[in-house]
């Protein structure tokens, strides 16, 4: 199983998904952002998908649940450089992608975090 | 053309990876090749999650009036569904899940034909045509 690095940036962590997801990668993603966000005290977390060619319910579900485990540690998650036809495909399926926000690249997810205070 | 096995995780990336390489070989747009990826990997995961493992197929069909499809069946011989009605309901679940995977996958999809029965198994085949 193929891990996703995850950087801590000043209050922000980041992480950047750069390969096909396997479900295990996923649910390994989500604890160990828990794990991090306990350690570290940061209070945003952004979510680069620029590479992520599919987002389906399960993928969709987990980005939210990490949304909401972020909200327990005071963090806010960003999703950011989510692709065209994803985000068609998304909409058609019928996910919303509660709990998370979204913004159209990292520079800004890091303005809507930095603008909370 | 290639029959896939479904029984691990790498399994169902491998199926969505193929369903994308002859997708974009057959001339469908960038938003219907992610669409088709998309459902596949749902039927994959059902085939996978609820069925108990089986398989994918992966074919290039033609159209009477000369479109160009990609199809693609997936099989297992896992428990079945008893109400196939409610299993196409968006927001029922078998499990944990938000219960989209199989109405979710018909609506990215051009044709979609689901058969099952309690005791032998699913067979769900979906179809999408290039523009």
């Amino acid at each position: 199983m193929e891990q996703v690095p995850i950087l801590k940036i000043g209050q922000t962590l980041f992480v950047s998904i750069q390969i096909d997801l396997l479900d295990d990668s996923v649910i390994r993603l989500q604890e160990d952002l828990a794990d991090e966000l306990a350690a570290t005290g940061a209070h945003g977390v952004i979510i680069d998908i620029t590479a992520v060619e599919i987002v389906d319910s399960f993928i969709g579900r987990m980005l939210s649940t990490i949304g909401s485990i972020s909200r327990l540690f005071d963090a806010e998650t960003v999703i950011v450089g989510m692709r065209p036809a994803v985000a068609i495909t998304l909409t058609e399926l019928g996910l919303s992608l509660s709990g998370v926000r979204t913004a159209l690249n990292a520079e800004k997810g890091l303005e809507i975090l930095n603008g909370k205070s | 053309m290639d029959e896939l096995p479904i029984r691990s995780g790498d399994d169902v990336v491998r199926v969505r990876q193929q369903v994308r390489g002859a997708a974009a070989e057959n001339g469908l747009s960038l938003v219907d090749q992610t669409k088709l990826v998309t459902a596949a990997s749902e039927l994959a995961r059902n085939t996978l999650v609820h069925g108990g493992g089986g398989s994918a197929r992966v074919e290039v069909v033609k159209s009477p009036n000369g479109r160009t499809g990609i199809k693609l069946h997936f099989t297992d011989e896992g428990p079945g569904i008893a109400d196939i009605g409610l299993a196409l309901t968006d927001g029922w679940s078998s499990g944990t899940g938000l219960g989209l995977g199989l109405s979710g996958a018909r609506r990215l999809v051009d044709e979609f034909e689901l058969n099952s029965k309690p005791g032998t198994g699913t067979s769900v085949t979906i179809v999408k045509w290039s523009r």
